[in-house]
């Protein structure tokens, strides 16, 4: 991964988002049901996805991160916008053709205790994807698919027979991410893969993913809340509230250079390794709540709460646009 | 990959333990754990007894007795069972009971005593064992087939279908079930096969309306979401995901359910919208036994019919209760979480 393939622009664009949009509508009457509003999960993003990279998702609980990933899916059906996936409009395929585009994206999941069946065993876990879509050509090519799977995410081959509920959170995690490389997918997302896990066992399946990446030249949509990961693991990084893209850009960019108040107030918030740089780090309490999606505030949406609101942030809503070197932002103080 | 192999110390350690492990099926797993476990074979054994004994009754009958279970002999009515005195005759204690009781009988055998027409307790017990098992089973099965499948479509695919579904569960549920069962009984002669008929027609909603429940919850976990993730279909989504999920809890509750309809056979019985008069069941011997156990010998003050009403009613909750542990056990048996014999 060379730092130039992470610009925007360079390199081959594998998901191309644009305006994409997942609203939830409120009903509300038994008999005759009647949307009485809706609520704006995801609210129009743009983001380019280069093949090999890592983008980082990051922002506060229910601002998005999971509905986004799961509306490039097509697992939840976008209200609007485009998602173009190796050239294939995904919202305007469904049936048998989205299921075999499947081969090529897939997701791992938080929670590594919900997302195994409890009544299947590792093996036929790993080699559903290879039944779904006919791979390997006998009974035999599959078991022994499963097996290479299971080695290749540091699994013990023998364990095909066992239930997901003889292992630990992080061998089940591990037999998600089998799961999801067994169709040799080309992209994969990763919705909050370790929030679930202790922390001696999230730096195991950080490694275990940066590893499958480089081998196999995958590209990862990585959803977090916790900064330090995304550092470490991401390319570029999309800071999201509210149902946006409040900041996207590269990630020593980010987090040495942040252009939206937001994305400073949360880089604040990261506790420091140094006692000395600790004892001096300035952080930045945002008031007030974020307020509900079903009615988000008129201009800009983190007007509410931002310390350098100023008058026109509360009537315009600003533009999502390029502030020099693919570094996005969404705020008026970046306008000379 | 040898780095990620590395920092797993466990698979490498467990790996010279496991590898002499055979992989065993499913099934012979799960029969092997219905085997070991006492309270599943015990009341697996009663059923399959009960069963044999209803599918024989007419031989049995004829072996033991050797009279139809609905002749009457009004000579005989409420004879106390012979077994006891037979059992003192044999050690010799017996002071001319037996004997009598034989004479009064006309030589016929009631080993368990006759009720309040002459007819024979033993043989009615083993004909009305046939008729209540088959109405009970029955309309277990239809009712639960009918519940599981539109419980399923409802809750799997929503929409327009699950509000047809709803509407007609609650339209259903509305109706007064005695009122039709009049209806239908005075348009047909009531059997065993209307009323079977009808309480699985009339038990379906309880089944639908917890298996819709149950797959409504299962749709949205993550392992449902997975399998759809990774472009299974909704039929495969729906059989290998959503329903071995629900199945378990399905199993119990029909064990419930042929409980519930022994007792519901017998209530229809007693109130004469069931199986008529003179055919046996364990529900209609039940309710008739009620009537005479209150009577007293006047010479002797003894109850008369004290052995009509234990039969009947011990068979009916030993099998309700067999029926119940069976189905305890059966989920057990198929839980993959209560397997102790998969640990190393």
């Amino acid at each position: 991964m060379s730092e130039a393939a992470n610009m925007n622009g360079s390199g081959e664009v594998l998901l191309e988002v644009r305006d994409l949009k997942m609203h939830f509508p409120i009903t509300r009457g038994i008999l005759i049901q009647r949307q009485v509003g809706s609520i704006r999960a995801v609210d129009g993003l743009d983001f380019d996805l280069i093949r090999g990279e890592t983008l980082g998702l990051v922002g506060e609980s229910g601002c998005g991160k999971s509905t986004t990933g799961r509306a490039i899916l097509q697992l939840h059906r976008p209200t609007a916008g485009s998602v173009r996936f190796e050239g294939v409009e995904l919202t305007e395929t469904s049936g048998p053709n989205l299921r075999q585009m499947r081969r090529r994206m897939q997701m791992i999941f938080q929670d590594p205790y919900a997302s195994l069946n409890p009544r299947m065993t590792v093996g036929s876990i790993v080699g559903e994807p290879l039944d779904v879509h006919q791979l390997g050509n006998s009974k035999t090519d599959r078991q022994e698919r499963v097996r290479e799977l299971l080695e290749i995410v540091g699994l013990n081959p023998y364990f095909v027979n066992r239930y997901p509920h003889e292992f630990s959170g992080g061998q089940r995690q591990r037999i998600g991410v089998a799961r999801a490389l067994a169709v040799n997918p080309s992209f994969i997302v990763c919705d909050e893969p370790i929030s679930a896990l202790d922390v001696s066992i999230q730096a195991q399946v950080i490694n275990l993913l940066e590893d499958l990446q480089r081998e196999l030249q995958l590209t990862y949509l990585f959803i977090a809340h916790d900064l330090s990961v995304v550092r470490h693991i991401s390319d570029r990084i999309a800071v999201m509230y509210l149902g946006k893209i409040v900041e996207l850009a590269e990630r020593t960019e980010l987090y040495e250079n942040p252009s939206h108040p937001y994305t400073e107030a949360l880089l604040s918030a990261v506790p420091v390794p140094d006692p000395v740089v600790e004892a001096k780090r300035q952080r930045i309490i945002l008031e007030g709540d974020v307020p509900n999606p079903a009615s988000p505030p008129t201009g800009c949406n983190f007007s509410t709460r931002c310390p350098k609101a100023m008058d026109r942030c509360f009537q315009e809503e600003p533009e999502f646009r390029d502030v020099g070197d693919g570094h996005y932002a969404a705020c008026f103080l970046n306008e000379e | 990959m040898t780095s990620t192999t590395a920092d797993q110390p466990l698979s490498a350690a467990a790996s010279s333990a496991l590898s002499s492990r055979s992989p065993k099926t499913f099934l012979t797993v799960t029969l092997e754990r219905i085997r070991t476990d006492a309270m599943t074979v015990g009341p697996l054994l009663f059923i399959v007894l009960i069963g044999l004994l209803a599918l024989l009754a007419n031989p049995l009958g004829n072996l033991l007795v050797g009279v139809d279970p609905n002749r009457t002999n009004l000579d005989a009515a409420l004879q106390p069972p012979l077994l006891p005195s037979m059992a003192r005759r044999l050690v010799g204690l017996d002071h001319g009971v037996a004997d009598s009781l034989l004479e009064v009988s006309g030589g016929v055998t009631h080993w368990l005593g006759t009720d309040s027409l002459g007819r024979d307790q033993l043989v009615r017990l083993l004909h009305g064992a046939r008729i209540s098992m088959l109405i009970a089973f029955c309309a277990a099965g239809i009712a639960f087939a009918l519940g599981t499948t539109l419980g399923m479509l409802a809750g799997f695919l929503g929409g327009k279908v699950d509000d047809f579904i709803l509407w007609l569960i609650n339209t259903f549920s509305s109706l007064p079930t005695l009122f039709v069962l009049i209806l239908l009984t005075s348009i047909y002669k009531p059997n065993a096969i209307l009323l079977t008929l009808f309480l699985g027609f009339f038990g379906w909603i309880g089944a639908a309306r917890f298996t819709r429940g149950q797959v409504l919850q299962i749709k949205t976990l993550d392992y449902a979401t997975a399998a759809r993730a990774l472009g299974a279909s909704r039929l495969r989504i729906m059989w290998y995901h959503i329903l071995p999920n629900t199945i378990p809890l399905i199993i119990v509750l029909i064990m419930v359910e042929i409980g519930t309809l022994v007792l519901a056979e017998s209530v229809l019985s007693f109130l004469g919208f069931g199986v008529q008069a003179p055919q046996a069941t364990w529900g209609s011997m039940l309710a008739k036994s009620g009537d005479f156990y209150f009577l007293h010998d006047p010479t002797t003050g003894n109850r008369v019919a004290w052995h009509l009403i234990f039969p009947p009613g011990i068979l009916i909750f030993l099998t309700v209760l067999a029926l119940y542990l069976l189905g305890d056990g059966l989920r057990d048996a198929i839980d993959p979480q209560l397997r102790v014999d998969r640990q190393g």
